[in-house]
């Protein structure tokens, strides 16, 4: 008996499963996508159908960039994203190479103390951190939302990388330091090298709630100048919850720069994701 | 080399950001106010007419209208407000929850803005500590409960405006037969909806209005009084009217069924006759919620919506307390109605609407006792909240979920754990 | 300790450079306003008077009939979103990983890079998508049940109590696959060659390979996981804030912590916002997700740790 055929038939069974699901996960968004491009009365009457010659239509979108800066949004979630991240990934690592790397007093508490960050939610101290950002002049800056954002992912931060960093043999550190490399340069040079696949996973989990997040952004940054996407988008859909066209409009406006950047750099953040395991 | 790239594009950002900032310090030597407000749907009428109006009027005055959504806007609202970061113009919901803002010294009192005298006191009741002495908040607007019907609709299927709840009922039962549309135009997901639509909407009938809401307020009455059940049972009626699959329909869903002329029969309140003289493309009317018997008295909830106030915090209190006054001007009065019909003034300046369902609306305040919404006032103060157990209980009653009589039960029994009337 | 402790005992000031910029942050940022905040929960505050009042609020929380149902209610309504979460999110991502691992597969990239795809969106956008595809009025989904010849099982599922909590477990699910599939994915991906090798040689293959071989050793993999979505699920709040409002309806159906503490904390309508019984329930979930944690740290980790190659 040849293997061939049973070969392709689990072939054709892998890519059926993966493409049933492949569907499941991308078809809600195309459905939004395509509507928006269609006139009222097609959206309500064909929601299915692709829009054609009759029913095509840029209405919704006449009327949403007519109201608001939707570049200007993206750039300021730009900002504050890589911005926060730079912080968390920077200050993270190097929290948790001093965890990991040296026996001193206060070490099991200082590992506990940023873990338990990761148990509540950070907006419930939102009156305190406000009143500060308000002494400080930081109000309505996006300089405020990364401060935020950078305190609220440095406990997942230290929790991830500390297990990564656990992880690096200690000879390379050591061969390092008898070669008289001082310990600033065995984290940057050495250290820090090896850990990023651990790095790429801490970025996608904390960059996915601050590029979502509403709650800091209404309350800290609601200025037209500093408003983000996702409150942009928000304050749109409240405004124009009946008018269909323009709501679709701004989901897509919305949802189009996330994907496109997201298509531009996936295959970067899931080499980095499995970067590890690939060696 | 495609890091030091993206680096580049970030710096680039991060100065433009920079700049725009900047850029918007230069104009330093107006003033400009802030309004904190919920009503997000308006942005484009306060940008195009209302502002402009101010501005031309009081040059040096700059005025930024900055709507939250209104289902953040209390929180957002809130903590702004402690933290000293809100605006300097702060539209005030109606009684308890704008009252609190009084009492914690977050609202200034309005009762020396000039132009004051052109509310009564009932249409400041609503912003007024329970003594009535101090007014924290210059009204702005009330708006009417009732039913806006498909003129088209009723003249297919051959049905009248009812006047009485049987006539009500048999044109929902034709209309169903007939098949062409959804006899009634609401949903039951979004909770509040079905409260406000449906029980704050016909209730005023059954619990005599102010009369009611009164003995209600003074313990002489009871949710599980015969008065007050009967909303409920009436609404548990509606049920099978109402569109399949409506226990997920929100709001917007509503909105659009009526407006895409699928619906006869549209639970309104005054403010969605702007959204559907946008939308709708037949010929709208309107009519008052059906009494009982013919002939009996009908009551309607005009009930007294939005104010605005000042921010005790407000870094120009002069300039805040010329815009207020502004507010109670015959103009504002004449450009908040016409822009937004269906939000209708609380001056006593004559307002001539241009709208024609609008004027309907405001018609029945001559033929109609009119009272405000029954959970607002005092009743909503403690734990559990009147208002809010509200919105499930008729959601739950139109739901089947609960009957009238439990629900009644259930609020009444919520009530009394912590309200006690004034002796 | 292999190594020569004396060697760095003198003056070890990195530790302090490394240390104090995240506890800086953290502290100031993070640490000392939710301190601000479950400190309220021991105190009360009647006519702008802030008293303490010991363990008084938690009293209430548990003792008063209406909190404690309320309570009760948004917590087994948690255990249950958690339960779907574990019960299809991992299962689900973990089968998606295995397919992905599969070798030589064709079109690899592409998968993966849809599957995660909505991961990326926001709440507002998935929210928003799923209340219109799921709207009775819109009728996109009766449309394609009819299709499928299934019309007749539709329902008003966001509206009615006993599917509202599924069904937005679901769209939660759906959002968040891509997170477990890839991190499976790279466990499936770590396991050395010669493991497989030798479980070839001894004739192991295909899917009983992944049973016997593989799925153990991804057993750290997965206790992460399950760890991380917990921790998600019992802090989530924004979905169900967007898709079913504050008030968690259909009869507080889709209740969860997140949602009852916000509307506690922060007021809704009419309701004004009660800092003191937030800051208890705030407290009582910090002590929830702890115990938690704790447990899968000291006890599960501990013994998943020897498996580890």
């Amino acid at each position: 008996m040849s293997q061939v055929p049973i070969f392709r038939m689990r072939r054709a069974v892998v890519h059926g499963l993966l493409g049933g699901y492949t569907l499941i996960a991308i078809l809600p968004v195309l459905l939004i996508i395509m509507n928006s491009f269609k006139d009222r009365k097609a959206i309500f009457n064909h929601p299915l159908s692709p829009p054609g010659p009759a029913s095509f239509s840029l209405i919704g979108y006449e009327t949403v960039l007519k109201q608001g800066d939707f570049l200007a949004y993206f750039q300021n979630s730009l900002i504050v994203t890589i911005g926060s991240l730079f912080f968390i990934l920077l200050f993270g690592a190097m929290a948790s190479f001093a965890l990991t790397e040296y026996r001193f007093r206060g070490n099991v508490f200082i590992g506990l103390f940023l873990a338990l960050g990761v148990m509540v939610p950070i907006r419930l101290g939102t009156i305190a951190i406000l009143e500060m950002m308000a002494k400080s002049g930081l109000v309505n800056s996006l300089f405020a939302l990364i401060l935020v954002y950078t305190a609220q992912g440095l406990p997942l931060a230290c929790f991830v990388l500390s297990e990564f960093m656990r992880t690096v043999s200690a000879d390379l550190k050591n061969a390092g330091r008898v070669d008289g490399l001082s310990e600033y340069v065995v984290f940057f040079r050495l250290v820090l090298p090896l850990v990023r696949p651990a790095m790429a996973t801490v970025a996608i989990f904390s960059m996915i709630p601050i590029w979502n997040d509403l709650w800091f952004p209404l309350i800290l940054a609601p200025s037209e100048a500093t408003k983000t996407i996702t409150l942009g988008t928000q304050v749109f859909i409240g405004q124009f919850v009946t008018n269909w066209n323009a709501v679709l409009a701004a989901l897509t406006l919305s949802l189009t720069p996330a994907l496109v950047l997201y298509l531009i750099f996936s295959r970067q953040l899931i080499r980095g994701l499995t970067a590890g395991a690939v060696k | 080399m495609p890091r030091i790239n993206f680096r580049s594009t970030v710096l680039g950002s991060t100065a433009l950001a920079v700049g725009v900032l900047l850029s918007s310090a230069a104009f330093a030597e107006d003033v400009t106010l802030t309004i904190e407000s919920w009503r997000n749907d308006d942005l484009p009428i306060w940008q195009e007419k209302i502002i402009p109006a101010f501005e031309k009027a009081n040059p040096g005055i700059k005025v930024v209208f900055s709507p939250t959504a209104p289902t953040e806007y209390n929180a957002a609202l809130n903590t702004k407000l402690d933290a000293g970061t809100a605006g300097d113009l702060i539209t005030c919901r109606p009684f308890d929850a704008s009252l609190e803002l009084f009492k914690k010294g977050h609202l200034t009192s309005v009762n020396d803005i000039a132009g004051m005298d052109t509310f009564n006191a009932v249409a400041k009741s609503a912003w007024s500590t329970d003594d009535g002495a101090t007014t924290f908040c210059v009204p702005m607007a009330s708006v009417i409960h009732g039913f806006i019907y498909n003129k088209d609709a009723f003249a297919k299927v051959g049905v009248e405006v009812p006047k009485t709840e049987e006539e009500f009922f048999a044109a929902l039962d034709k209309i169903k037969k007939e098949g062409t549309y959804v006899p009634m135009a609401m949903g039951t997901a979004d909770q509040w909806e079905a409260a406000t639509m449906g029980y704050q909407n016909i209730g005023p009938n059954y619990w005599h209005g102010e009369d009611g809401r009164k003995a209600l307020i003074a313990g002489k009455e009871k949710l599980t009084d015969a008065d007050w059940v009967a909303p409920y049972q009436t609404l548990a009626r509606w049920a099978d009217y109402l569109g399949d699959g409506f226990k997920a329909q929100t709001y917007p869903d509503s909105q659009n069924m009526f407006a895409l002329g699928r619906a006869a029969i549209y639970p309104a309140g005054s403010w969605d006759i702007s959204v559907f003289n946008t939308q709708a493309e037949f010929k709208m009317g309107a009519f008052y919620p059906p009494v009982k018997k013919d002939g009996d008295t009908c009551y309607i909830s005009d009930h007294a919506d939005i104010a605005m106030g000042a921010n005790a915090k407000s870094a120009h209190p002069e300039e805040t307390k010329k815009f207020l006054a502004w507010l109670t001007s015959a103009d504002f009065a004449d450009i908040y109605a016409n822009s937004l019909p269906g939000f209708f003034s609380l001056s006593s300046h004559e307002v001539k609407l241009q709208d024609p369902l609008a004027q309907e609306f405001v018609n029945w305040r001559g033929a109609c006792k009119t009272t405000i919404r029954s959970t607002y006032q005092i009743l909503s103060r403690g734990t559990p909240n009147l208002e809010n157990e509200t919105w499930g209980a008729s959601a739950n009653v139109i739901n089947g979920s609960e009957t009238p009589e439990v629900a009644a039960k259930r609020l009444q029994d919520g009530l009394d754990s912590w309200y006690k009337p004034a002796p | 300790m292999s190594e020569p402790v004396h060697i760095r005992r003198p003056r070890r000031w990195h530790i302090a450079v490394f240390l104090a910029p995240a506890l800086a942050v953290y502290t100031t940022l993070m640490v000392i306003p939710l301190v601000e905040t479950l400190r309220l929960s021991l105190f009360t505050e009647q006519d702008q008077v802030r008293s303490f009042v010991g363990l008084g609020n938690f009293i209430t929380l548990f003792g008063d009939p209406r909190w404690a149902q309320a309570f009760w209610n948004a917590l087994l309504n948690n255990i249950e979103f958690f339960s779907i979460h574990m019960a299809v999110q991992n299962p689900v991502g973990i089968a998606l990983a295995a397919l992905l691992s599969v070798p030589r597969l064709r079109g690899r990239a592409a998968y993966r890079t849809t599957l995660f795809m909505p991961t990326m969106l926001s709440f507002v956008v998935i929210g928003f998508i799923w209340k219109l595809i799921l709207s009775p009025l819109w009728g996109v989904t009766p449309s394609i049940m009819a299709a499928i010849g299934l019309k007749s099982l539709f329902g008003p599922w966001l509206g009615q109590e006993d599917t509202a909590l599924i069904a937005v477990s679901l769209v939660s699910v759906w959002q968040y696959i891509g997170i477990p599939m890839m991190l499976i994915y790279a466990a499936l991906l770590s396991i050395p060659e010669e493991v497989i090798e030798a479980a070839e040689c001894d004739g192991v293959v295909g899917v009983a390979q992944f049973w016997k071989i593989k799925l153990p050793l991804i057993l750290p993999a997965i206790g992460l996981i399950s760890v991380l979505t917990f921790v998600a699920n019992f802090n989530a709040f924004d979905l169900i804030y967007v898709s079913q409002g504050a008030l968690a309806g259909p009869n507080f159906a889709t209740d969860i912590l997140g949602t009852f503490l916000y509307r506690t904390f922060f007021g809704h309508q009419l309701q004004l916002g009660d800092q003191h019984m937030g800051a208890t329930i705030a407290t009582v979930m910090f002590l929830i997700i702890l115990s938690v944690v704790a447990f899968y740290l000291l006890v599960i980790q501990r013994r998943m740790r020897r498996y580890e190659f």
